[in-house]
């Protein structure tokens, strides 16, 4: 009965969304308030159908009612609660139902902090969410319900496929969701805009958190995902430039894109055209992502073509709201008015180029991905576009967007000057060098990239803090009158400094790990030794387990320095009851930033097993980074401008302060 | 996370958590089996999800990194390696594409991409350009300026 009122819920969820859909624009049109005002309550409404909807799915879960077809077919009743939990969208459809869960939340917080903005923009942007949420809610109840019951009920589930059943499960979808579907906010903001043909920095103030915001999320999203790859796959990579990230990443460069793009809008009232493209082309981006995801398009064409209602319906939303938005575009684009004007040479030129660079790369990124499908699907002809295609494209267009990272920040807006930013970077750069030359020399006939990534990321650490030191006036100052101006600085600025820092240090990370990283293949018998990064790893012997749902291999290694016992690896294998599916458990054991992983691989007819062992040297940096990235996300989302709101006489004041500090 | 999926499903589930590369497979001579490694990276496990023949365990992709050794071994360069996997396995077996007709768009579209929007850029700041000059001041306009530098 309450999975009834589950789907009951969605039912009545997609009825508000449509009411949400279309009177508020009426409203607007009639200039009649109380339809405007309804779209608030509306969304308020649809986000309640859905928690509910959502909560009587996850309780399917919990008590593992497998007359739930989705239950029984992803769940077990050994299995532990937080997978039993976190099972709910390790699935097609539980995963559809959390995309529309954050969709609506995403609304309700327009609904609840949007109402200060204009009574006509609010309408318009919640109205504009209420398509998305009723195409999707419509895709879910029309082709992937969750609540499909099963007569007769199975005794026990099929269980949820292990490699999932992990604690990057409950958290990686969310986070990745939260990102994802963010940018939804964006996008409606962009065509409310379109609609009404008015576009002012205020609508980029507006813009601005709900950016950074998804961005951070995102940000956060990613990296969890890398690392949880890297983990749990047991074969050392963090990042494989598959479909499926490349589908997460692109929203993320279109995104890193829009945020610096709206940045200029906000503050000069330039570009707003091409914001306003960003932010649909960011979303559709996304909804891009969530069709290559879920259509199964990903893994064959073939694939695609057997089940296509799936595929075709996102594809529709997909042609309809993409295409939709950019006809718009086309229509009304050229009614927004160009904002201000600036030398080549400027904090805005400096932005423009970071736009130019991250939507190239982001187009290398989508070509590299459809590519081959689109290539087979046209001419039968198969080829594959896999990392090294995208390591040498991308990698060589960061490089230059790298280079002129710190640059961004220590250039004045409407006019620069080039050089004088170039003195004042002087000391980063020459670190930076130095960094690079004592790399090269201790490590002489190592790769030969790899000194001069590491001199860059010093550089872009050092850059950050520069134009730090630069706005505090420390060494010009006394010290004490220096550390009141640096904590007088806006939020944003050090938002800035964190997320180009974090930068420098992600991409420290990959090219130490990438370059410096060893990897040793051997058979191991108890009482072996094999080296690895300076340590000596003793394997002791195997043991055998058993888990709630499966049951574990596992070695047993000893860790030692110069003779010393340092630390001791569990590495295992694990074989899933209900599936009869392997995993492997890699044994990672940290030493500062630097990780040894050991994965186990098959045993030898003579008693020994294949051990391989990977040095990871500064391996943590590379999420280290993001996370640094995604807290200079979040100390820039509690920036005054953004915390107090829509500019209103009132705080101008504190604007101009902030202003005249930067 | 549906890449953990599927390399999965696609590549161990039937063979068992095994590595890549066994020790039984690699060469003794340290630089040869360095270049094997490298072009192991570059060519792709047929029968799986977007991995190289480095990285999984599947039957077939044992087989081509034996083959690459053996070819090496025999006093084979890098390219002549990979000429022959492709002419045995077709285009589909690199997984970084060639330059020809059919991968035109695909290698050139970062740099007409890039081209394309420096060009946007230039024309409009050109014409931009224009409108920032602006004319000199006129007296009268100087005189107010003064008077507003003077407050």
């Amino acid at each position: 009965m309450i999975i009834e009122l589950g789907h009951y819920a969605l039912v009545l969820a997609l009825a508000t969304a449509i009411v949400q859909s279309v009177l508020p624009i009426l409203g607007v049109k009639r200039g009649d308030r109380s339809m405007m005002e309804l779209a608030g309550s509306a969304a308020i409404a649809s986000f309640l159908l859905v928690v509910f909807a959502f909560a009587v799915l996850t309780f399917a879960y919990v008590v593992s009612d497998f007359s739930v077809r989705n239950v029984w077919e992803n769940s077990h009743s050994l299995k532990p609660l937080i997978y039993k939990i976190s099972g709910v969208w390790g699935n097609h459809e539980g995963s559809m139902l959390l995309w529309l869960l954050i969709l609506v939340f995403f609304s309700m917080l327009v609904a609840l902090f949007g109402r200060n903005l204009p009574a006509t923009l609010r309408a318009n942007v919640l109205a504009v969410q209420a398509w998305i949420t009723t195409a999707f809610t419509l895709f879910i109840l029309l082709t992937s319900n969750p609540f499909a019951r099963l007569v007769p009920a199975p005794g026990e589930g099929r269980d949820l496929n292990p490699v999932l059943q992990d604690i990057g499960l409950a958290i990686h979808p969310p986070l990745l969701y939260l990102g994802y579907v963010g940018f939804s906010v964006c996008f409606s903001f962009a065509i409310a805009a379109l609609i009404e043909g008015r576009i002012d920095a205020a609508w980029a103030r507006w813009v601005r958190p709900w950016t950074l915001a998804a961005w951070t999320a995102l940000t956060a999203g990613i990296a969890m995902g890398s690392y949880w790859a890297y983990y749990e796959l047991g074969w050392g990579g963090w990042w494989f430039w598959d479909p499926v990230e490349n589908a997460s990443f692109m929203p993320w460069l279109a995104g890193t894109a829009l945020l610096h793009s709206a940045l200029v809008m906000e503050k000069r009232e330039a570009l707003k055209i091409w914001t306003v493209l960003l932010a649909i082309l960011t979303f559709s981006l996304s909804l891009l992502g969530t069709f290559l995801v879920r259509s199964g398009v990903l893994t064959s064409v073939h694939a695609f073509a057997t089940d296509p209602t799936r595929g075709v319906f996102i594809l529709a939303i997909l042609v309809v709201f993409i295409g939709g938005a950019f006809s718009l575009f086309a229509l009304r684009a050229t009614h927004l008015k160009a904002g201000g004007l600036f030398a080549p040479i400027s904090r805005e030129g400096a932005l423009v180029l970071n736009n130019l660079i991250l939507t190239t790369a982001t187009a290398t990124v989508l070509t590299g991905t459809l590519y081959p499908l689109l290539l087979e699907a046209l001419t039968g002809d198969k080829i594959s576009v896999g990392a090294p295609f995208f390591n040498m494209t991308f990698g060589l267009l960061m490089l230059p967007l790298l280079f002129v990272v710190p640059f961004g920040p220590l250039l004045a807006w409407k006019r620069g000057d080039l050089s004088g930013a170039a003195q004042r970077l002087f000391i980063a750069a020459a670190i930076g060098v130095m960094a690079a030359a004592v790399v090269a020399y201790a490590k002489s006939g190592g790769p030969l990239l790899a000194p001069l990534g590491i001199g860059l990321g010093a550089y872009l650490v050092l850059g950050a803090v520069t134009d730090l030191v630069l706005r505090s006036g420390l060494g010009k100052v006394a010290g004490r009158v220096a550390l009141g101006r640096l904590l007088g600085l806006p939020r944003s600025v050090f938002g800035t400094a964190l997320a180009h820092a974090g930068l420098g240090i992600t991409l420290i990370g990959i090219v130490v790990a990438t370059a410096y990283g060893t990897e040793t293949v051997v058979e191991m018998k108890p009482g072996m030794l094999a080296d690895a990064g300076g340590y000596t790893l003793r394997f002791d012997g195997m043991r055998e387990a058993r888990g709630p749902n499966y049951s574990e291999d596992t070695g047993h290694f000893t860790v030692s320095r110069a003779g010393v016992q340092v630390s001791e690896i569990w590495s295992s294998k694990r074989l899933y009851s209900a599936r009869r599916m392997p995993t492997t458990e890699a044994g990672i054991r940290t030493f500062g930033l630097s990780q040894l992983y050991v994965s186990l691989g098959d045993e030898m007819s003579g008693g020994g097993i294949v051990v391989r062992i990977w040095w990871k040297p500064l391996i943590l940096c590379i999420w280290g980074g993001a996370l640094i990235m995604m807290a200079g996300g979040l100390v820039s989302l509690s920036d005054r401008r953004l915390r107090v709101g829509a500019p209103s006489r009132a705080r101008k004041a504190p604007q101009l302060a902030a202003g005249a500090a930067e | 996370m549906i890449r953990v999926l599927l390399a999965l499903c696609l590549c161990l589930a039937s063979l068992g958590p095994a590595f890549a590369v066994n020790p039984d497979e690699v060469l003794a001579d340290p630089a040869l089996e360095a270049r094997a490694r490298e072009i192991s990276a570059e060519l792709r496990c047929m029968v799986c999800q977007n991995q190289s023949i480095d990285d999984s365990n599947a039957d077939l992709a044992k087989d081509l990194r034996l083959l690459v050794r053996e070819r090496l071994k025999n006093g084979d360069s890098d390219e002549a390696v990979i000429d022959y996997i492709v002419s045995r396995y077709g285009d589909f077996v690199l997984l970084k594409p060639r330059f020809e007709a059919k991968t035109l768009l695909l290698w050139g579209m970062p740099v007409v991409l890039l081209l394309v929007g420096a060009g946007t850029i230039f024309l409009a700041a050109r014409r931009r350009g224009g409108r920032t000059a602006g004319a000199p001041l006129s007296d009268e306009e100087q005189a107010r300026l003064d008077k507003l530098m003077r407050s």
